[in-house]
């Protein structure tokens, strides 16, 4: 996969600057611009709660959270990232060229996530809004408690895939390992695959809808009932 | 019923256990209420102030002075908070509450110079509009949570848990999900909606120093980030949440209310208050941060109802204490003008805990929008704001008596215990003797 580099109109060297002055100086810059960060070295919260439409390209492996919170901008990571990558992103764009440890995108409302590698445990738990596209594969217990947007898996699904899922429509094209309380596989419509063609178009990836299956909630849990304590 | 010899009351199964199996036999689920614990606990009741005679000198009512103020999250953040009082609103969400009473407790709490804080649902423009000091809840669900309202308040709390249901999440019935709830929430109208007992995107002490990180990050520094546990192993809890890097603990006895839970939860999980509080101290004061500048703050809460509360959590270590039920109670909860109202709900005055089923004769604890109509937010915050005001002028009556000259100056040394369980949990003297049960010999 390869994805556009723009010639950068600022380059943070994180061997020599913090965190603190790398995203206080991210927090100040106004669109339209290009940041390059290098040497990221695995630390966390690395541009998160950014607020402006600029573009921001991290060349290396991160920490937790990062573009945590992320509004407006569109933020590759060219390596591999740790917990809560983009977890609760308003909106914008995050890609993560390698793979992506657990919680990726938990609770995000709404922009775009991709990872172009795995994803680990509970990739989009409690989504709100989110769309998320994983190249490869994602762990157990994700999009629990999903309660909207799409998630769309091009490898195979751990276990508990969906558990507790209210409106949030999931995508695979590998296998599932077990789905969680309440999901259920569900009709492929020809408004999913256009659904679907357009997420992977949006997420840059060649790959034929109609080899997915669609999963969702049915929708029986949503009231608590004494006959469904087994579930719970 | 009047008293028949003869017919004996089990202590065992009295009539409420009975009533109990019988609704349990006939619904097959169990209770779900709100308040908190309503069973007999050790709390502020069982503890006494020393008031000065000759070992100590008073000061004069209404003529020496008796501060308030307290500063909250000077450890790290920027812009610390500055009350007026130490009684500050707990948070309730907008959804278990009406957007009237959260915008009362607004008024209220901003007339008297303290703070409010948000709930399991977002933060509500009327909320936001009129409180001074607002304090943003940080939840497992992260309902409504997004990075402008963020920085539009005044503090964040990261909230692991409320003395009512410790280890739990939170059920709002789908009877309060209305059109707004529902879409503050991105969740459909009308469903049950389960909050989670676990973060997301953090487990244990390790990843919440770095999501406290990534919070402050957000928010360029500026605001004290507050740490809430319900309090059940506190003395451990209250360490990793100092180490993890709060500015500020909150600390929520087994009395701090819910607004929807299980009762046998509420009623048999957590600590009381009383025995939370020296635990949390004993925490802060080993780590060096109680008391000291730019320390780490504590905040209790969990059946604070009187002046004489305030002034006994803080005589025990407390920094300020927050107020939930007595903060509705002063709204109009519980009215006895509703009296009527409630008996066709099968409760009455005084007793009514179904906030649950948002069929609130008040209008507090509810999303019917005729029941709302009935609480009027300016006149509920100007009776919140006049409770406040007695909670205040009470605890300073009592530091007074005990020649303070705030109320921070209270300590361990102004209070006995009237109980063995009291004197144990607080760790203050019997009263007319040195022993502390657990502590020193008789």
């Amino acid at each position: 996969m390869t994805t556009e580099i723009l010639a950068p109109t600022a380059t943070y060297d994180l061997a020599v600057t913090s965190t603190r002055e790398l995203n206080a100086a991210l927090h100040a810059t106004e669109a339209p611009a290009s940041v390059q960060i290098v040497n990221p070295q695995g630390a966390h919260a690395l541009a998160c709660g950014l607020n402006q439409p600029i573009d921001v390209r991290i060349d290396g492996h991160v920490g937790y959270y990062a573009a945590g919170m992320n509004k407006h901008a569109n933020v590759t990571i060219d390596g591999n990232a740790g917990v809560g990558v983009a977890e609760n992103m308003m909106s914008g764009t995050v890609r993560v060229t390698g793979d992506a440890s657990q919680s990726a995108g938990a609770t995000a409302h709404g922009g775009l996530l991709v990872i172009e590698g795995n994803a680990a445990a509970r990739c989009g738990i409690s989504m709100k809004g989110v769309d998320i596209v994983v190249g490869g594969d994602i762990g157990h217990m994700s999009a629990f408690m999903g309660q909207a947007g799409r998630l769309v898996v091009l490898g195979d699904a751990g276990e508990a895939l969906g558990d507790s899922l209210y409106e949030v429509r999931i995508y695979v094209r590998g296998s599932v390992a077990s789905l969680g309380a309440d999901c259920v596989k569900k009709e492929m419509r020809p408004e999913h695959i256009a659904e679907l063609q357009d997420l992977l178009d949006r997420a840059g990836f060649d790959a034929d809808p109609s080899e997915f299956t669609r999963y969702g909630s049915a929708r029986q849990l949503y009231h608590f009932h004494v006959d469904n304590a087994s579930a719970y | 019923m009047t008293f028949r010899p003869g017919l004996r009351e089990s202590a065992t199964f009295d009539r409420n256990v009975i009533h109990e199996i019988q609704r349990a036999a006939a619904t097959g689920i169990y209770d779900i209420r709100g308040w908190g614990a309503k069973r007999k606990v050790p709390h502020f009741d069982d503890l006494l102030f020393l008031g000065a005679s000759m070992s100590r000198y008073p000061l004069e009512g209404y003529r020496e002075k008796c501060e308030t103020d307290v500063v909250l999250g000077d450890r790290n953040a920027k812009y610390p908070l500055h009350l007026d009082i130490p009684v500050t609103i707990a948070g309730m969400s907008f959804g278990a509450l009406s957007g009237r009473a959260k915008e009362a407790l607004g008024r209220g709490a901003s007339e008297v110079g303290t703070s409010t804080t948000t709930g399991d649902g977002g933060m509500t423009p009327e909320e936001r509009g009129q409180s001074k000091h607002l304090i943003y809840q940080y939840l497992p669900s992260r309902y409504g949570m997004n990075p402008d309202d963020l920085r539009k308040a005044d503090a964040i709390e990261v909230v692991l848990g409320q003395g009512a249901k410790p280890g739990g999440g939170g059920m709002l019935l789908g009877q309060k999900i209305t059109e707004r709830v529902a879409g503050m929430r991105t969740l459909p109208v009308g469903i049950d909606q389960r909050s989670a007992c676990r973060h997301p995107d953090w487990t244990g002490p390790d990843d919440l120093a770095i999501k406290i990180l990534e919070l402050r990050e957000i928010t360029g520094w500026e605001k004290p980030i507050y740490v809430k546990v319900g309090a059940t192993r506190t003395y451990y809890d209250v360490k990793l949440a100092v180490k993890s890097g709060a500015d500020v603990v909150v600390v929520d006895g087994m009395q701090g209310g819910t607004a929807a839970t299980q009762d046998v939860f509420i009623e048999h999980v957590g600590i009381p208050t009383l025995a939370a509080i020296p635990q949390a101290v004993q925490a802060l004061q080993e780590m060096g941060v109680h008391r000291t500048p730019g320390g780490v703050q504590l905040i209790v809460s969990g059946g604070i109802r009187s002046g004489a509360d305030v002034a006994k959590a803080m005589a025990l270590g407390a920094d300020a204490v927050a107020i939930g039920t007595a903060a509705l109670i002063a709204l109009g909860d519980n009215d006895p003008k509703y009296q009527a109202e409630y008996e066709k709900l099968g409760s009455a005055a005084g007793f009514y805990d179904d906030f649950q089923d948002g069929k609130d004769p008040a209008g507090i604890t509810t999303q019917d929008p005729e029941l709302q109509a009935r609480f009027d937010p300016v006149d509920g915050g100007r009776r919140l704001a006049n409770y406040l005001r007695v909670l205040t002028m009470e605890a300073q009556t009592i530091a007074r008596a005990c020649g303070k000259s705030h109320l921070r100056n209270l300590e361990p040394q102004d209070l006995v215990a009237v109980t063995m369980e009291a004197a144990a949990m607080a760790r203050v003297p019997l009263a007319g003797t040195d022993w502390i049960p657990g502590r020193s010999t008789f």
